[in-house]
């Protein structure tokens, strides 16, 4: 049946990663670097809680920490997202590396490591198991507000997810306030419009592209934890989480760098990704195919409609995707 | 007090050739360090074990070289399309996509007038359907660009995940019994799918081999090559002396999106003869970077798109004898770029130490 309430919940769900990514993406492209790796990132941030997540509960047996269970994933996570910003930071700002070329490189590298430790690690470290299924972690991850379920569609819409998903929403909220209205942020656009202006004033380029650029990539890599270990229920298959990293790099564009604006906008893709579910096709399932492409062709069209639109304050950072040399002015 | 800075960057004037060749080499020495260490613990394998059945994946049997060259062809074809357009400044990310609508177009034409239209008359058919197509979905973004200068990169990037849902539009509507899948186009009387010569590798090799020369000399001495570069140096410049921008980047991108269309042309027409989703492989994204590290040298791409297929094709052997998941040519492929990407930085650069070395000022 068509079902709103269930339309919703299951928009949001699958509009969570790609507001992890979104988020991590427009706080690295504000300091004016294009970060194509983010699908890759957020490959590694799924595979490295899956890691960690791993090693924990064949360590711990059956006396698991619930805390321990959600922390060492989660810094594992992290700490890889961490290293993918690094590398990239390293080759394009220190090494002043072609940022396309290097976020395609770092792309290729982290969909790699993804797969390859997804089918391998058992392999590798040569446990007795199957297939990788952390369903004791997942619920850790996945576990929501118990008093959710009494409370009806509202219950249902506002209060059924799991925390990964509520720090996604802050992540954004705090990003937006953060960019919008503290120096920092003002600091960190200046460098992504004008990184030698800002040089100028005294704001030190390196260093903000660097941070932004690594916390960027720790919050996207959440995105590919939270699909892992909540969506996916800790079960980990090639190429499952597909190409919503590139949808998280479209949905930086639909929602012209403002991460307050990703949090309905990630929900909404989340639909369109999920909408042809929904769409009664009758035996045209061909069609189904189509309405998956619905979020790229909106993001092209508003893409279209900003440069046509031509106002200053829609506009990408003037410098994104080009390098900064103070020797080359 | 004035104080030295620990290090010194400075920019090369001119590196020289030879120079610039022993550092990508060193990088890739380097690269290869340290993907054999990478291998060795991930594998237990002693390096020296993986160095060889990397080699012997890639290059080991008669067979395996035609493999190697016809990939790297197709490879290759991907990349000379997308050069002039790098060339221009125009980031094409968008080869996959449209050599994807090539390959749509060409399987259309082949499954649908295979019956009707005689062998010669098909296969001319085939090959403009794809070069139309993938010209027409470089042209798209190119006219956006060239009208109200919309952001090509994102542009292109998008297009390509419309193209694949195109495809798997396609090839559901066109699969018999609704399961997603094609099969091979035409398996009996093999309509539409080109001649062999010698062996089933050899033609698109000889055809990719045509295109490299000829993508030389159209960028190094035709005017509309020269138009290219100068639009790619300084737009500015470009429109002062009278070129005709927005027209360099429409024929350009027309250009482009053709050549990427012919490779689909070449993959289904010659290699695959059916028509999947996956069957570009991200040969769109890994050809910017072989064309990117070529410096959109055609001839230097053959070097470029060698070593990446070499890895692919080698990795495979290591992961299938260790029984490992076959991404691993995927990590191997991403430090060796990362190598030669930062091996650019020495070229271009000077690293010099003020505080070590001031016994010669």
């Amino acid at each position: 049946m068509f079902n709103i309430v269930t339309i919703i919940q299951r928009a949001v769900v699958q509009g969570i990663p790609l507001l992890f990514g979104s988020t991590g993406e427009i706080i690295t492209e504000k300091s004016g670097n294009l970060n194509l790796g983010t699908a890759g990132t957020m490959y590694v941030g799924a595979i490295c809680g899956v890691i960690g997540g791993f090693f924990y509960e064949s360590s711990a047996g059956d006396n698991m920490n619930g805390f321990l269970a959600v922390l060492i994933p989660l810094l594992c996570c992290l700490a890889g997202s961490l290293i993918m910003g690094l590398i990239y930071s390293f080759l394009t700002i220190t090494l002043r590396a072609n940022q396309n070329v290097t976020g395609l490189a770092l792309t290729t590298f982290g969909i790699g490591i993804g797969n390859f430790f997804g089918g391998s690690l058992i392999k590798i470290v040569g446990a007795d198991v199957p297939t990788i299924v952390l369903s004791r972690t997942s619920k850790y991850f996945s576990a929501s507000l118990p008093f959710a379920e009494d409370w009806g569609w509202f219950g249902k819409i506002f209060l059924s997810y799991s925390w990964l998903a509520y720090l996604a929403i802050i992540i954004a909220v705090v990003s937006g306030y953060i960019l919008k209205k503290t120096r920092t942020g003002l600091h960190l656009r200046a460098v992504g419009e004008s990184p030698a202006t800002a040089d100028a004033a005294g704001i030190n380029v390196t260093k903000y592209k660097y941070l932004a650029t690594c916390a960027g990539s720790m919050i996207a890599g959440l995105g590919g934890l939270y699909y892992i270990m909540d969506y996916a229920t800790g079960v980990w298959s090639a190429d499952a989480f597909g190409d919503r990293g590139w949808l998280a790099i479209a949905l930086v564009i639909f929602t012209l760098w403002r991460p307050t604006t990703s949090i309905w906008a990630s929900i909404l893709f989340g639909g369109l990704y999920i909408l042809h579910i929904f769409i009664p096709t009758g035996s045209n399932i061909a069609v189904k195919e189509l309405y998956k492409g619905m979020p790229y062709v909106i993001t092209i069209i508003v893409l279209i409609i900003t440069s046509l639109r031509n106002k200053r304050e829609n506009q990408p950072p003037a410098s994104l995707g080009l390098p900064y040399f103070r020797e080359d002015r | 007090m004035n104080k030295t800075p620990f290090i010194h960057i400075t920019k090369r004037m001119d590196v020289g050739r030879p120079r610039a060749y022993l550092f990508r080499a060193i990088s890739i020495l380097l690269a290869f360090v340290v993907i054999g260490i990478v291998t060795t613990i991930l594998t237990g394998e002693n390096p020296f074990a993986v160095y060889t059945s990397l080699f012997n994946g890639a290059l080991g049997s008669v067979r395996k070289v035609w493999v190697l060259f016809q990939n790297l062809s197709i490879l290759l074809c991907v990349g000379l399309a997308l050069a002039p357009a790098f060339r221009m400044r125009f980031w094409n990310l968008g080869g996959d996509g449209q050599v994807l609508v090539g390959c749509i177009a060409a399987s259309c034409v082949m499954l649908f007038l295979g019956k009707t239209v005689p062998h010669g008359l098909l296969i001319v058919l085939t090959l403009v359907a794809s070069i139309t197509a993938g010209a027409l979905w470089g042209l798209i973004p190119a006219f956006f660009k060239a009208k109200w200068n919309t952001n090509e990169t994102l542009f292109t990037l998008m297009m390509n995940y419309v193209a694949a849902q195109l495809a798997s539009f396609f090839i559901t509507s066109w699969s018999k019994d609704g399961s997603a899948k094609i099969g091979i186009i035409n398996p009996q009387t093999h309509a539409g799918w080109l001649p062999e010569i010698g062996n089933k590798y050899l033609l698109i090799i000889l055809i990719v081999t045509t295109l490299t020369v000829l993508m030389y000399v159209y960028m190094k001495y035709t005017k509309q090559g020269y138009e290219i570069s100068v639009v790619g140096e300084s737009e500015r410049t470009a429109k002062y002396i009278g070129i005709k921008v927005n027209k360099v980047i429409l024929r350009t991108m027309i250009l482009s999106g053709a050549l990427c269309g012919l490779t689909g042309f070449l993959l289904v027409s010659a290699k695959d003869h059916t028509l999947t989703t996956t069957m570009v492989d991200g040969r769109g994204f890994t050809a910017v970077i072989v064309a990117w590290l070529a410096k959109f040298n055609p001839f230097t791409m053959i070097l470029t798109a060698f070593l990446i297929v070499f890895l692919n094709l080698g990795s495979n052997q290591i992961t299938t004898t260790l029984g490992l998941n076959s991404s691993f040519g995927d990590i191997i492929t991403g430090i060796i770029l990362f190598f030669i990407i930062g091996s650019e930085f020495f070229i271009n650069y000077k690293i010099s130490f003020p505080r070590f070395a001031k016994g010669d000022e």
